[in-house]
């Protein structure tokens, strides 16, 4: 441990060295710390990660590559893929309309619209899917609408009836589910941001004779592009990757309703490691894809802050 | 073009920010809107440029008679000018200023608003920072920034939040001078709001005081200043020494005219070595303080022990030959009084 202890600084030097830092812990507690945050990151983030690449390249890249080429596997991607298209901007413009409303607007029962934004985080995402089984299940609301005899709108009914329309174990159960769970990450960038950017941009510009859209789309929005863009990336990594409440709604029909988390579990359940790790990987290369991406929109926001 | 500003009426919940104020802005002068922070000085502002709306069923904002008091704040035709700038940050100088020319209906041709805004800058003595950001500008540098953009609209009011509040002391004094300055040039009918007297007596041709949602007095700067319609004004305007009439009147220290309260500055207090038959108010002198052009004299009075400030030359503080503890007779040259019941 010698090596590691840094040698104090000599009387007669200048103190521009060690005046650098005002506050110098003893050398061993920097080494204790430093330590057991390396071995927390190795032991907890880059093994794991390491080990489900080593697992799906086990038995070569070809056995790697098959995995894809599964029909089952490729509708999986796809369903994630499409959950995640409307999920996400569906919550982008729900998040930069809640939030405008939240930061620019004073009106009555401002706190309880936080609240409900916040409702998806606070509760467990098995109790979200839960809800929805509730409302749109063969027992649920919209099941009873469906069976009723003498419904709100005929016409609505006989619509669904034709075409068989179904929500819970099906593809619109999915989306709804992703959407829900997502719904705060955007609206919960953007709050504050604009909260501490204020409105007198916005007056500025209606002063200088700019509509109410021409000030969103050239003051309002522009300030807020980065903290946007942050936003959504998290909002899409938490729809690709959401398992919880997709898993309750999904009824697990494969090649039909399994989504990439839930195609991961099935294949595992089955001791097909290769696939199971195969399709995991794609899950990992998107968390590093979503971490390069925010930190690239970070450095650009401080750089054009 | 003049602002004429009738029974106008602000209220927040059960806060009243103004109370039925009228006022009139005279065509081509710079007004100063001068008052402690809470008077409603803003709040006025922001009515007039139609950034806030007044209650419901008070008064008119009428330009040149004209009423535009359901009018929008950008068909007003008011530049106006933040406290902080509001300057859009993600845009050059040159975007900021020509934003306004920009967002028109019938919007000028290109080289037409590029023309335009260099000669802008030219005015505001900013051309070649035209591509600068916000963020590489100093606070004066912004303040001049903001102004040329509320000036790109060709507005027939200007109106001011503070211009000068962000900034340090020496900017500060500086760019007040260059706006007078700036003022005589284009003689736009320009109003600002400010809390330091001493930068509204400087600049303004006229200065409205306002204090709790009420206008105190309007008037030019000497006139306000040497003759305070009310209590506040007098303290708000400078120091001023608050004496007890009758104290005076038994003294022959003037001729205070009546009431209960008399109100001195304390440049108009004459002080006079105390000799047999000398008339004044009897007072120890407790503290010199000459450091400056003027000496200013701490002074105890003798019926009360209350304090006293005067100010005199230093000439005259050589002439009287005054050392701490002598005993002197304070007169005064110029006074008001106001009944005692006056709340300030």
């Amino acid at each position: 441990m010698a090596a590691l202890v840094t040698t104090p600084p000599l009387a007669g030097q200048p103190p521009a060295a060690a005046g650098r830092r005002v506050v110098r812990n003893p050398a061993w507690v920097r080494v204790l710390f430093m330590t057991v945050a390396l071995l927390f990151v190795a032991g907890f983030l880059v093994l794991p990660l390491a080990a489900v690449f080593a697992e799906a390249l086990r038995k070569g890249l070809g056995a790697y590559l098959d995995s894809f080429r599964d029909p089952d596997a490729l509708s999986a991607i796809r369903l994630t893929l499409l959950a995640a298209a409307v999920a996400v901007p569906a919550n982008l413009v729900f998040g930069v309309a809640a939030s405008w409303c939240i930061a620019k607007f004073d009106f009555r029962g401002k706190s309880v619209l936080i609240t409900l934004i916040d409702l998806p985080f606070a509760v467990s995402p098995v109790i979200s899917g839960l809800i929805y089984v509730l409302v749109f299940g063969a027992q649920g609301w919209y099941g009873q609408y469906l069976d009723a005899a003498d419904p709100a709108l005929p016409w609505l009914q006989q619509w669904l009836a034709a075409r068989d329309f179904k929500i819970i174990f099906a593809v619109p159960g999915i989306v709804l589910a992703t959407t829900f769970v997502t719904f705060p990450f955007v609206a919960r960038e953007l709050i504050p941001l604009m909260q501490q950017q204020g409105s007198d941009e916005e007056y500025a510009a209606l002063t200088l004779g700019a509509s109410g859209w021409q000030t969103f789309w050239r003051i309002t929005l522009p300030n807020i592009k980065w903290g946007l863009f942050y936003g959504v990336i998290l909002c899409n990594a938490r729809a690709m990757g959401e398992f919880g409440a997709v898993s309750v709604v999904s009824g697990h029909i494969r090649g039909e309703t399994n989504t990439m988390p839930l195609h991961v579990e099935i294949l595992y359940n089955e001791y097909n490691f290769v696939a199971a790790f195969a399709v995991s990987s794609l899950l990992a290369l998107l968390a590093l894809l979503t971490l390069f991406l925010k930190s690239l929109v970070e450095w650009r926001a401080r750089k054009s802050a | 073009m003049s602002v004429q500003v009738e029974n106008i009426r602000k209220t927040f919940g059960h806060y009243t920010a103004l109370a039925d104020v009228s006022l009139a802005v005279k065509s081509g002068k710079l007004t100063a809107l001068l008052g402690p922070s809470g008077s409603g000085k803003t709040t006025l502002l922001r009515i007039i440029a139609g950034l806030e709306h007044a209650d419901e069923g008070s008064g008119q904002i009428r330009f040149h008679g004209e009423d535009v008091t359901h009018v929008p704040a950008g068909r007003r035709r008011v530049g106006f000018v933040f406290q902080h700038y509001a300057l859009f940050r993600h845009m050059t100088v040159f975007e900021n200023v020509a934003f306004g020319l920009k967002v028109r209906r019938e919007r000028p041709a290109r080289a037409e608003i590029a023309d335009r805004v260099h000669r802008l800058l030219k005015l505001v003595q900013l051309e070649s920072l035209a591509e600068r950001y916000p963020s590489q500008l100093s606070g004066g540098q912004r303040q001049r920034v903001a102004l040329a953009r509320a000036l790109a609209v060709e507005p027939k009011v200007l109106l001011l939040d503070e211009p000068f509040g962000a900034l340090d002391a020496k900017v500060r004094k500086e760019l007040r001078r260059w706006l007078r300055r700036f003022h005589d040039e284009i003689h736009l009918t320009t109003l600002f709001v400010t809390h330091d007297q001493e930068e509204a007596l400087e600049i303004a041709d006229e200065v409205v005081i306002m204090n709790q949602a009420k206008i105190e007095q309007v008037g030019t700067p000497q006139e306000v200043y040497d003759r305070p319609a009310s209590p506040f004004v007098y303290q708000f305007l400078g120091n001023v020494n608050v004496l007890p009439a009758a104290a005076l009147a038994g003294a022959g220290a003037g001729r205070p005219d009546g009431g209960g309260l008399v109100y001195v500055r304390p440049h108009d207090i004459e002080v006079v070595p105390h000799a047999a038959g000398e008339s004044g108010l009897p007072a120890i002198l407790r503290y010199i303080h000459a450091a400056g052009p003027q000496a200013r004299l701490t002074l105890e009075q003798v019926v009360n022990r209350e304090t006293v400030e005067a100010e005199i030359s230093r000439a005259e503080l050589d002439r009287l030959g005054l050392r701490a503890n002598d005993l002197v007779r304070l007169r005064l040259r110029q006074s008001r009084s106001f009944a005692e019941d006056y709340a300030i």
